[in-house]
């Protein structure tokens, strides 16, 4: 029967529990989202004006490499498992994770991973500098030392996100509460099974990756070695069939987090559920297909040129379907704006303003011009930044309450969302201006005609990071001082079943499962206890 | 706390499905990646050993072969071609001759690895004899000429005038010191 959690560290260090290790997976998140930030802050600072100031280029080129690596693998990825660990089992009325002692595992080997990817920072040689993509022979032939650990730490994560991944698949196909169908499930179930499959698919091919570098630096292969009949192109093929379904595999549990906060704030049923189904599916289908329009400057064959570009161009069409669908949401519902709804609208207007440059990098002529500028720089930042990382900082507002029974400060919230929404632009639209001039990315130093934007574009970092600051501040303080909630439907507008279980939700939920009763025009459930019996309607299912 | 079947089962597949993956990123994509290079006659590789069958020559038009030599990274040798440019008609059989010399104190083995451009004509430049089919050993202070014989195919497109071959020569004494002792 229930039982509370354990005292001390131990607590964290043994559990099995899907609430704490969610937490741990989103504390640890918000660590590397920190870390990755001061990163970024350096070379923002470096930037802000042209000429050497404040670092060596060598540490430059460790700077962007490790901000772009600690973002993507350690922030943002972890905090949708953070995320998913939490509010899935919750959501389809199960009572833990389906392997809770793996759950474990696949967390606390990350600590590990990103401690051996820092450690080479301080290691003689340095850290990665070959920018996070790690292109062979500069990932390979000329790397620092250190690159057997950066590897090292890459196989580990890798396992972590496998496990992760594994784990959230049995759980959702096997530990559905009875009458929990497929097509009833919250749309960020939905996001998540598409992203945990996309995640057992293309790890290994990461892994596999590295690997490969791994033999070419220390045991004389030449899968990447031109010398030994390798070819340096055939990386780039092996690391973008990895890295483009990586893409989606950041921003679809982002669509997920979206799709329950709008309906929510705008008091509508989420507008064409199935077709929003079907469109994360489509997307994650044509992510495999489309990777060399990252390498459209490598020499290809027009034909292939051609395929890529149309088949990217295509991706437009099922994310057209979602953007649509969430307007279409909010189209006369009776809207409020909480900060986790502000930071839902901003992502769909950002998210699709990111969409449509990149419709325009897909355009293999015009590509030849933007590739390795700042314009991708600004591109990937709109999908990753105002597409990921706001829907994450939605998240935590929208279920903040329901985790630790206490209502954040709205007002520091929305003062959080006006200086983020206005730094992000401020830091990122001025970089299409120097991307579309020719400034190329990766550089320590730039030409004078690029100062003016430079500055305003780091100043707005700044800007940007301190917001960043104000959201831990808000966090913390929710924790230890804020306003008590009780309702268990903490957001009055809100459908599913995270909302029936009591406010903080307890230790343990869903021992015995959600039931579901006919009556009305949809389905109703009811939860027996420790939540207090309620019933709600589910949303009915459009299409 | 035990796992159920239905969860080891599922388990069983995802696990089988990151094996696979991960075998085919190593052992299938590789060789892919080359077979869709042949096939194509793309990534400005040129084939092997290309055995001269009679064609007419086509004398009505002549293209410009231009060899380029490069060394790559610490390699110490002298290498060039003795001719930076030739004019062949297409089908006409041609010779030209790339000059080595080892100036180190040290026996080495070099391996020169060609490279065609426009990328995309590989499948138009044959080779029937070429250094760059096997590894060149070269004693200390040693120098060689090198051959290369090599027919230009008629059915070149003729919106190409053009064709230049690179050699980047590798030092491969490292990974041929097995060889090299069996040598001598």
């Amino acid at each position: 029967m229930a039982h509370g959690p354990a005292k001390g560290i131990g607590r964290w260090l043994f559990t099995t529990n899907h609430k704490d290790i969610g937490t741990l997976y989103l504390w640890f998140s918000f660590l590397m989202f920190l870390l990755g930030g001061f990163f970024a802050m350096v070379v923002r600072a470096e930037l802000f004006q042209p000429g050497m100031q404040l670092v060596k280029p060598e540490f430059f080129n460790q700077m962007t490499t490790m901000h772009g690596l600690v973002m993507v693998f350690g922030a943002i990825m972890p905090a949708f498992v953070g995320l998913a660990n939490w509010m899935i089992p919750m959501m389809i009325g199960a009572p833990d994770m389906a392997l809770p002692r793996m759950n474990n595992l696949s967390f606390w080997i990350l600590p590990f991973a990103f401690a051996i990817l820092v450690s080479t920072l301080f290691m003689e040689g340095g850290g990665p500098n070959f920018g996070w993509t790690f292109y062979a022979p500069l990932s390979t032939t000329f790397a620092p030392d250190s690159v057997n650990y950066f590897i090292f730490a890459v196989h580990i994560m890798g396992a972590s996100s496998i496990m992760g991944s594994i784990n959230i698949i049995a759980t959702i196909m096997n530990m559905r509460a009875p009458g929990m169908t497929y097509m009833k499930m919250p749309l960020f179930v939905w996001t998540w099974l598409i992203t945990a499959f996309l995640l057992v698919a293309v790890m290994p091919v990461l892994a596999g990756a590295v690997t490969m570098m791994l033999m070419d630096i220390n045991f004389g292969t030449s899968f990447f070695n031109a010398a030994g009949g390798g070819d340096p192109v055939l990386f780039q093929h092996v690391f973008w069939f990895f890295g483009h379904p990586e893409v989606y595999i950041i921003i679809l549990p982002a669509f997920g987090v979206v799709s329950q906060i709008i309906p929510t704030f705008s008091r509508k049923p989420l507008f064409g559920y199935s077709s929003m189904v079907y469109a994360t599916a489509a997307i994650a289908f044509l992510s495999f297909v489309v990777w060399a329009h990252h390498m459209f400057t490598v020499g290809m064959p027009i034909a292939g040129e051609l395929y890529f570009m149309y088949a990217t161009m295509l991706i437009a069409v099922p994310t057209g379907v979602k953007v649509f669908n969430w307007i279409t949401t909010m189209y006369r519902g009776a809207l409020t704006f909480e900060t986790p709804m502000l930071f839902s609208i901003a992502f769909v207007i950002l998210f699709t303003f990111g969409g449509f440059t990149g419709l325009m990098l897909s355009v293999a002529a015009a590509d030849i011009q933007y590739h390795d500028t700042y314009f991708v720089v600004a591109h990937f930042h709109y999908v990753m930044v105002a597409g990921a990382v706001f829907s994450g900082t939605a998240a935590v507002y929208y279920w903040l309450p329901k985790w630790c029974g206490k209502m954040y400060n709205e007002t520091m919230g929305k003062i959080q969302f006006w200086i983020a929404f206005i730094a992000f632009n401020i830091t990122f639209m001025p970089q299409h201006f120097l991307g579309l001039a020719g400034m190329p990315r990766r550089y320590a130093d730039y030409g004078l005609q690029f100062a003016d934007w430079n500055m305003v574009s780091s100043i707005g970092a700044f800007m940007y990071g301190g917001a960043q600051l104000l959201f831990l501040f808000n966090v913390v303080r929710t924790i230890t001082h804020g306003q008590p909630v009780s309702d268990a439907k903490v957001w009055e507008g809100a459908e599913g079943l995270e909302w029936l279980v009591a406010t903080p939700a307890p230790y343990h939920t869903f021992i015995k499962p959600p039931v579901m009763s006919a009556g009305g025009e949809g389905p109703e459930w009811r939860v027996d206890a420790p939540a207090p019996a309620m019933a709600f309607k589910m949303a009915p299912e459009a299409g | 706390m035990s796992v159920s079947v239905r969860d080891r089962a599922l388990l069983g597949k995802l696990s089988m499905l990151v094996v696979a993956m991960f075998a085919f990123a190593v052992f299938v994509m590789p060789p892919l990646y080359n077979l869709f290079c042949d096939i194509l006659g793309i990534g400005g590789k040129t084939g092997g050993a290309y055995q001269a069958v009679d064609v007419e020559v086509d004398t009505s038009r002549s293209v410009e072969v231009q060899f380029v030599a490069m060394k790559n990274e610490t390699m110490p040798w002298d290498f060039y071609p003795m001719e930076t440019s030739v004019s062949v008609h297409p089908g006409e059989l041609r010779s030209v001759i790339f000059y080595a010399h080892n100036r180190t104190g040290k026996d080495m083995v070099g391996q020169a690895i060609p490279n065609l451009v426009p990328f995309n004509v590989a499948d138009y430049f044959h080779k029937t004899e070429c250094f760059c089919f096997n590894n060149q050993p070269l004693a200390s202070g040693e120098e060689a000429d090198l051959e290369l014989v090599f027919i230009v195919d008629p059915d070149l497109p003729t919106s190409i005038n053009t064709l230049t071959l690179s050699y980047t020569l590798f030092d491969i004494t490292d990974r041929s010191r097995p060889m090299l002792a069996q040598a001598q």
